[in-house]
């Protein structure tokens, strides 16, 4: 399946997936994904659970060579490059594709070096301080640390920590960031704020958020891409893309039933 | 009929007096609990004798020449074992410096290099080395380093060969600790560092070790409180002696070396009452060593943190 999208103005693309298989040893975890991921917006992916959401997330930063058995057939072009080209070192990937993840996972260091930490990894060579100070605004935390920039990143609240996490991402000075269910821990009013954050954050940042919320991805994405899953013959089961359009569309006037059926909340 | 079974319930709550009783199963929860404290202060009472044996004796027979006095002669008055003091640090920290380095990275290779079923090799083997008797530990670094030296000709018995005996004893303590530490990392918090661009070197050394840390220093100080006190393994190894420790010229340094766990097994056994009241007092200063090393330590990882 394709997907041509007609937006008002021809935007530049950052990820394109060509036709991309997972599979976890023998069993095909997504089928035939095509994909184009724009620049300076949000892209949300919603679906299921199981559908496979997460596991395309990471796809986008070669995170998934961690898990011993996983395999990918099919390309995903990331500025003219194949990231799954042999030549192609996953720890640079990682470097320019920043990721946020489901639970916080803040460093048990401090606060300062926390949002550091990748900068010192990447050999940073300017003011370690304003970077710190940098990041940590950009993630509308800040005001809330600034004087105890020393003590642990673990002794901040769910949300401040998932901002923190953001921070420690934004500090490498990515190109996009990923973001896997990032406000799924958080109480109501950190959610409110992450999303205002990625509202800013997009204006330099390309993003993809996978979300189970769906007033969430109305609310804060542009493009929106629906995964469904079915039953494999072999019992397994197999995610596939079934439909991604800009966000209106996919909520107001999708043009698949399944679509239709999960945004109206009838299944899923 | 589902729907009488929640108002049955609720009734018997609201109606029932809530005081306590004597009920069987209020009494069944007071004898066991009170089995269990019992047999908690049983577990308590040998050790606390021990313990306060060890200091009640030690204290009276402790002075300053202790730490200043070679051992003396039997039927003589003072001395001291300040050279055994002295060869139980030297043998100590050479233990530590072979089994530290080489326990945490064996310990870091089985947690994030190894294949699984490598690993599981690793592991039986580490379990077996730690069951193995001490004595085992001194006769193999008889045969490998007091025999090679005696082979070269550099002498026979050293404190290297005591360092040697009880640093096979440390490290599968050491990795154990290690090892078990490292599973204990989230998989989150390396997911976290690879993502950020970290190599598997940056990961290790900058995310997981740190988060470890405070669990690996107390298997190490297990470790060298286990191999301080260790007396067998350095009767093959490092003998006795009661001279102090040369370290210069290096081939001073290759001779019998006295220890303190050697030390209270020699004097604790001869019939001459002072020989008797320094190895009470060697004792007692084995214990505080062990415990100056474990508050060191912790003292160590707070300041870190
Ligand atoms: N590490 C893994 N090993 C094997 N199968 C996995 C692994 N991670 C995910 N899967 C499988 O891949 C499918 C998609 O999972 P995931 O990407 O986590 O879905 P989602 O994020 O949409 O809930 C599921 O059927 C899941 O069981
Ligand atoms: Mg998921």
């Amino acid at each position: 399946m394709s997907f041509s999208i007609t937006t008002t103005e021809p935007q530049e693309t950052v990820f394109s997936a060509n036709d991309v298989k997972v599979y976890y040893g023998k069993f095909l975890a997504l089928k035939g994904i095509s994909i184009d991921i724009f620049k300076n917006s949000v892209t949300a992916f919603i679906g299921p659970s199981g559908c496979g959401k997460s596991t395309l997330l990471r796809c986008f930063n070669r995170l998934n060579d961690l898990i011993e058995n996983f395999h990918l057939e099919g390309k995903i072009v990331y500025h003219h490059q194949n990231l799954y080209d042999p030549q192609v070192d996953p720890v640079e990937v990682r470097r320019r594709i920043g990721m946020v993840f489901q639970k916080p996972n803040p460093f048990p260091k401090s606060i300062y070096d926390n949002v550091a930490f990748g900068a010192r990894i990447n050999g940073y060579k300017g003011d370690m301080d304003e970077l710190v100070e940098k990041s940590l605004r950009s993630a509308a935390l800040w005001d809330e640390v600034k004087d105890k920039l020393k003590e642990s990143g673990l002794a901040l609240s769910g949300g401040q920590q998932q901002r923190l996490c953001i921070a420690r991402a934004i500090a490498v000075q990515p190109d996009a960031i990923l973001m896997d269910e990032p406000c799924s821990a958080l109480d109501p009013i950190s959610t409110l704020r992450v999303e205002e954050l990625i509202h800013q954050l997009k204006e330099r940042y390309s993003i993809i958020i996978v979300t189970h919320n769906m007033q969430q991805a109305s609310r804060v994405a542009d493009m929106t891409a629906f995964f469904n899953v079915e039953p494999t013959d072999k019992g397994g089961r197999m995610g596939y893309l079934v439909e991604y359009d800009r966000t209106e569309v996919i909520f107001q006037t999708p043009k698949q039933q399944a679509t239709q059926e999960y945004v109206s909340g009838r299944f899923g | 009929m589902p729907e009488s079974i929640p108002e049955t319930a609720n009734s018997t709550l609201t109606s029932g007096n809530l005081h306590r009783s004597l009920s069987p199963r209020t009494l069944f929860n007071e004898v066991m609990t009170a089995l269990a404290f019992l047999c908690g202060a049983l577990a308590l009472i040998p050790l606390l004798a021990v313990l306060s044996y060890v200091a009640i004796q030690g204290f009276s027979s402790l002075n300053f020449s202790v730490f200043t006095e070679l051992p003396p002669p039997p039927m003589s008055q003072g001395g001291g074992f300040g050279n055994a003091i002295a060869g139980t640090l030297i043998m100590v920290g050479i233990a530590a410096a072979i089994a530290v380095p080489v326990g945490v990275l064996a310990a870091i290779y089985l947690t994030e290099f190894s294949d699984p079923h490598t690993v599981r090799w690793i592991r039986f083997a580490t379990n077996v080395l730690s069951g193995v008797p001490s004595i085992i530990a001194g006769v193999f670094a008889y045969g490998i380093v007091v025999l090679t030296f005696v082979g070269l000709k550099w002498g026979s018995y050293s404190p290297i060969a005591g360092g040697v005996a009880l640093a096979v004893l440390m490290l599968p303590i050491i990795v154990r600790t290690t090892d078990e530490s490292l599973q204990l990392v989230p998989s989150e918090m390396r997911q976290a560092a690879v993502g950020l661009g970290a190599t598997k070197f940056q990961t290790v050394w900058g995310v997981v070790l740190p988060a470890a840390l405070p669990a690996i220093v107390t298997g190490t100080t297990l470790a060298v409180a286990r191999a301080s006190g260790e007396t067998a393994p350095l009767i093959f190894t490092a003998l006795f002696s009661p001279f102090w420790p040369q370290i210069w010229p290096p081939q001073q340094f290759i001779a019998p070396t006295a220890s303190l766990a050697v030390l209270v097994y020699n004097f604790a056994i001869v019939p001459f009452k002072n020989q008797q009241q320094l190895a009470w007092a060697a004792s007692l200063i084995l214990v505080l060593m062990v415990l100056l090393t474990s508050i060191i330590s912790r003292w160590a990882i707070r300041q870190r943190s």
